[in-house]
């Protein structure tokens, strides 16, 4: 069970969130000009990497903001919490640099 | 272990400690749809101040909703103008005048809590006063049930079912919150240090809530619910 703070409400324990899977995943600027592939790559695919990933969740049974978050998929150790629209350096050992330059 | 009927209360009492329920619980709890869906006396609650564990349910409060932006200068002091009250900034804080209660919600949402029917007027007023800022009033009076537990147990009651840290030290008179309490959405109002917790739960939840409550006050304070 994870404790996660909420930007706003402080640490919160997990039963309250709702995670929304990859965070700062760029929809494609013009759908109709792209092509079924790269259209598909951005809808169903995600990097699910092995160490730190940048998600979004909301508190859905508190305050229903959307956040984000910083975890290891492998310990689930919680690097970094941040707002929407906040674009922090990535931690030291982040293993997905590419998408995190990516628009949110 | 006195228990006794009294009026339509069942009273359930032992070395002081009691709460009341409806004299038919189920057949009460079916009645969710009307107006103080659940049997619980007010009155009665009144009456049990100094008993160590009491649970009521209260008619529901007039409740609008409403959403503007803080940073509008604006919008903050026309709506405290019209609620003769300041708008709480701080996350899970509340702030209250006369019969009005506003509860944060969120950074950009309070739930203001009024006189069972008086919601409707106010939020005439509000609606008035903010006529050209882009806020949402949206009457929410149908939306939650009003119960409230108090004694010295309480939190012990509520930790049952609540991740919420409800420690003294960490959720003080004055503090609200909006949480889960036995795996439903709950809206939690810390009044005084007795403790005193208003409880805002779904209303279509609130039977099951209810009936959850009873069940977890069953073993404080030696309380003992015969249901015959
Ligand atoms: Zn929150």
């Amino acid at each position: 069970m994870l404790l996660i703070t909420c930007p706003w409400c402080g640490p919160r324990d997990e039963i309250e969130f709702t995670c929304g899977g990859e965070a700062h995943r760029a929809r494609p600027q013009d759908p109709a000009a792209t092509d079924d592939a790269a259209f598909a790559d951005f809808l169903f695919m995600r990097t699910n990497p092995k160490g730190l990933q940048r998600e979004r969740w909301c508190h859905s049974q508190g305050c229903r903001r959307w956040f984000n978050l910083e975890r290891s998929t492998i310990t689930h150790e919680i690097t970094r919490i941040y707002k929407m629209g906040e674009q922090p350096e990535a931690s030291a050992d982040a293993t997905s640099p590419a998408r995190q330059g990516g628009q949110p | 272990m006195p228990a006794g009927t009294g009026g339509s209360s069942i009273f359930l009492a032992l070395d002081g400690a009691w709460f009341l329920i409806g004299d038919d619980l189920m057949s009460e709890l079916d009645r969710a749809a009307c107006t103080v869906p659940l049997g619980l006396s007010a009155k009665a609650f009144a009456e049990a101040a100094g008993t160590r564990l009491a649970l009521a349910e209260l008619v529901p409060p007039g409740a609008l909703n409403l959403r503007g932006d803080l940073a509008d200068h604006g919008f903050v002091s026309k709506a405290c103008a019209v609620l003769g009250c300041e708008l709480p900034r701080a996350p899970n804080s509340v702030q209250s005048a006369g019969e009005l209660t506003v509860l944060w919600l969120g950074p950009d949402e309070w739930l203001v809590l009024t006189a069972p029917g008086g919601e409707i007027s106010l939020a005439e007023r509000l609606e008035e006063a903010l006529l050209e800022t882009h806020v949402a009033v949206t009457d929410v009076s149908g939306n939650r049930a009003h119960l409230r537990l108090k004694g010295a147990a309480a939190r012990e009651v509520l930790a049952k079912g609540c991740p919420l840290d409800l420690h003294p030290r960490m959720f003080k008179p004055g503090s609200c919150a909006q949480t889960v309490l036995a795996r439903t959405s709950m809206l939690l109002h810390l009044l005084d240090d007795a403790p005193t917790f208003d409880l805002f739960p779904r209303r279509s939840f609130a039977p099951y809530v209810v009936a959850w409550l009873v069940d977890a006050m069953r073993d404080h304070e030696g309380v003992f619910l015969n249901a015959a």
